[in-house]
C-alpha cells in the first residue's frame, strides 16, 4: 500500500481521485488540501465524500487546515502536487515540494512551475533526502515522454526533439485549416468548448509550449535553459490566407516546440508542416519526435491534457515510486 | 559536368552507374563525337542532380570505373525553401524584401504567392527561394529573419528549416 497527500484538488487532483475510487490502484489518500481546505487522516480519507464536497462548491475538507499543514504533518510516503502552474516564482508548489522533500517523502507533480525554474535544486534535494522527484504529467499530459526517454531510450544520445506541446494552439489552428476561420473566431470557439482560459495568453503566446522545453532540456537532456533562452513566437497573428497558402502545397501550419541540442536551441513558432507528416494530428492531441542515434526516430502521440489523462501521468509515477522504493506497511 | 571517356561500348553505362549510386539524378545526356574523334575517345556531358557533398564521391567512382571528367560545369540553383511570410507587406515594400535576397546572387526568390486582405489588415505571402548551397540558403533565409525584424512581419518557416 501506497500512502499520498495531495495538493490540489481540481480538475487533475479530482482525476486522481476518480481514479483510485474506480481501480484497486492500492493507493491511501492521507491528506487532501485545496485552495481554502484541508484534511489531515492516517487512517485514509473518504474520498468520494470529498469528491461529492466539491461537486457541490464546497470546499474539500475544513477551513483552518492549510496546504503546508498538510505537506508537515500529515503521514503518506508521496506528496502529489497539483496546484496551479505559475512559471515566475513557481509558488507556492515549490514551497510544498521542497517541505516534503526535506520530510524524506516523495514527490510526484503535474506543475510545472518547480520543474522548469528549480529542477536541479529539487533534484539535490531529493537525492539527498532518498527521495524520488516525479514529473511525467508536466509535459504532454498522458504521454509517458519522460519515462520512455529516460527509461526506455536510457544509453541513446537525443539530437533533436520536436513536436507539438500545445493542445488549445492546435485546436485553434486545427480548425482556422479546416473551415478557413479566423484566428479570433477559432480562439472563440476553443474556449466555448473548455480548451482554452478566459485569458489564452500562456498558450497562444508559446508560453506553455516553451515551458515545457526548458523541463524537457533540463531533465532529460542535460541543458541549463531558462524560459528566458526560448525563441518564442505564438499564434495570435496567424490569417486564414497564411493557412490556404500552406494547403494549396499540400502542408499546414502547427505550434512547434523544437530543442536542438547540440546548437543549443529552444524555439517554438508556427510552422510549416506537410499534412502526410505524422506530427500533423488534429484537434488537442499533443505529438513529438524523437530524434536519437541508436533507436532511430520515434514519434509519440496522445492526450496532452484532461482530468483523467492527466491522472494516468500521475500514477505511472506513484506506482513506478510504488514497486521501487515503498515497503508494505 | 561533362565527362570524357573511352569511345567503346559500355562505357556510357559505366558513367552513368555510379550517378544513381550516390543518389544523383540525370538530367540529360549529351553526345558530341566530333571533338576529340582522333583521340578516339567519346564526349559526352551530363546534366545531373546531386545531393550536396556528393561531388567528391561520384568522381571518385568514375575514377575506378576509367572514365575521365574533364571539366564540372556550373553548379544550379538546387536548394528549395518554401515560408510564409504575414504582415503589412505592401506598406512595408515587400519588393524591396524580394530585391534583398536576390541581390545576394547565390540565391533567389523564383515564386511567390500574395494573397490580398481586407484593407488595413495584415496579407500573407508565400515565398520559395532557390539556392545552390546550403550555405548560401542559410544566408538567404537570414537576410528574411532581418527583414522580418526590421518591418515587424512574421515569418513561419518549414518544420525543415535550413539552420
Ligand atoms: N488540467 C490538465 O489537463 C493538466 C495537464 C498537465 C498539467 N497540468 C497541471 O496540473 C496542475 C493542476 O491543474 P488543474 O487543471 O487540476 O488545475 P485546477 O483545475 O485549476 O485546480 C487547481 C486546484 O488547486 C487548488 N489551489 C489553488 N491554489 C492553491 C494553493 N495556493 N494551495 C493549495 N491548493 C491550491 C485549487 O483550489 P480550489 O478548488 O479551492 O480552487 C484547485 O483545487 C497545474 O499546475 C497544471 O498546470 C494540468
Amino acid at each position: 500500500m501506497i500512502r499520498i497527500a495531495i495538493l490540489g484538488f481540481g480538475s487533475v487532483g479530482q482525476g486522481i481521485a476518480r481514479a483510485i475510487l474506480a481501480k484497486d490502484l492500492d493507493i491511501t489518500v492521507t491528506g487532501l488540501a485545496d485552495s481554502r481546505s484541508g484534511i489531515i487522516d492516517a487512517a485514509g480519507i473518504d474520498i468520494a465524500a470529498a469528491l461529492d464536497r466539491k461537486g457541490n462548491g464546497d470546499p474539500c475538507g475544513t477551513p483552518g487546515i492549510s496546504p503546508a499543514d498538510v505537506v508537515a504533518k500529515a503521514e503518506y510516503d508521496v506528496l502529489v502536487e497539483v496546484t496551479p502552474t505559475n512559471v515566475e516564482t513557481a509558488e507556492p508548489a515549490l514551497g510544498h515540494i521542497r517541505g516534503a522533500l526535506r520530510r524524506r517523502k516523495h514527490v510526484v507533480t503535474s506543475n510545472k512551475g518547480p520543474v522548469a525554474l528549480a529542477y536541479s535544486e529539487l533534484r539535490d534535494l531529493a537525492a539527498a533526502n532518498g527521495v524520488l522527484l516525479r514529473y511525467e504529467a508536466t509535459v504532454c499530459g498522458a504521454i509517458p515522454l519522460i519515462h520512455a526517454i529516460k527509461e526506455g531510450l536510457a544509453g541513446n544520445t537525443i539530437s533533436r526533439l520536436y513536436g507539438v506541446f500545445n493542445g488549445t494552439c492546435n485546436y485553434i489552428l486545427t480548425r482556422m485549416a479546416e473551415d478557413s476561420l479566423t484566428y479570433e473566431q477559432a480562439l472563440a470557439e476553443a474556449r466555448e468548448l473548455g480548451y482554452a482560459e478566459a485569458d489564452p495568453t500562456y498558450d497562444v503566446e508559446g508560453i506553455d509550449a516553451g515551458v515545457k522545453l526548458v523541463i524537457l532540456a533540463n531533465t532529460v537532456l542535460d541543458m541549463q535553459t531558462t524560459l528566458d533562452d526560448v525563441e518564442r513566437t505564438g499564434i495570435t497573428l496567424l490569417t486564414p490566407d497564411a493557412l490556404r497558402l500552406a494547403e494549396d502545397q499540400d502542408c499546414t501550419i502547427r505550434l512547434i516546440g523544437e530543442i536542438i541540442a547540440e546548437a543549443g536551441v529552444l524555439r517554438v513558432s508556427p510552422r510549416i508542416v506537410a499534412k502526410s507528416h505524422s506530427l500533423v494530428v488534429e484537434g488537442t492531441l499533443n505529438a513529438v519526435t524523437v530524434e536519437t542515434d541508436l533507436a532511430g526516430d520515434l514519434t509519440f502521440i496522445g492526450k496532452g491534457a484532461g482530468s483523467t489523462e492527466t491522472a494516468s501521468a500521475v500514477i505511472g509515477d506513484l506506482l513506478y515510486i510504488h514497486d521501487r522504493y515503498v515497503q508494505s506497511s | 559536368m561533362k565527362l570524357e571517356m573511352k569511345d567503346q561500348p559500355g562505357q556510357l553505362v559505366a558513367a552513368l552507374q555510379p550517378i544513381s549510386a550516390v543518389g544523383g539524378n540525370i538530367i540529360a545526356v549529351i553526345h558530341q563525337r566530333e571533338t576529340s574523334a582522333a583521340a578516339e575517345t567519346l564526349d559526352v556531358q551530363i546534366v545531373l542532380e546531386l545531393p550536396e557533398g556528393r561531388l567528391e564521391n561520384l568522381l571518385e567512382l568514375l575514377r575506378e570505373q576509367g572514365v575521365s571528367v574533364v571539366r564540372i560545369g556550373e553548379e544550379r540553383l538546387l536548394y528549395e525553401y518554401t515560408l510564409i511570410v504575414i504582415g503589412h507587406l505592401m506598406h512595408t515594400d515587400l519588393s524591396d524584401t524580394v530585391d534583398r535576397i536576390d541581390r545576394t546572387g547565390s540565391a533567389e526568390v523564383t515564386d511567390l504567392s500574395l494573397a490580398m486582405p481586407a484593407i488595413n489588415s495584415p496579407s500573407s505571402a508565400r515565398i520559395t527561394i532557390r539556392s545552390t548551397t546550403r550555405a548560401e540558403m542559410k544566408k538567404a533565409i537570414r537576410i528574411l529573419r532581418d527583414v522580418a525584424e526590421q518591418k515587424e512581419l512574421l515569418i513561419i518557416e518549414p518544420l525543415e528549416d535550413g539552420r
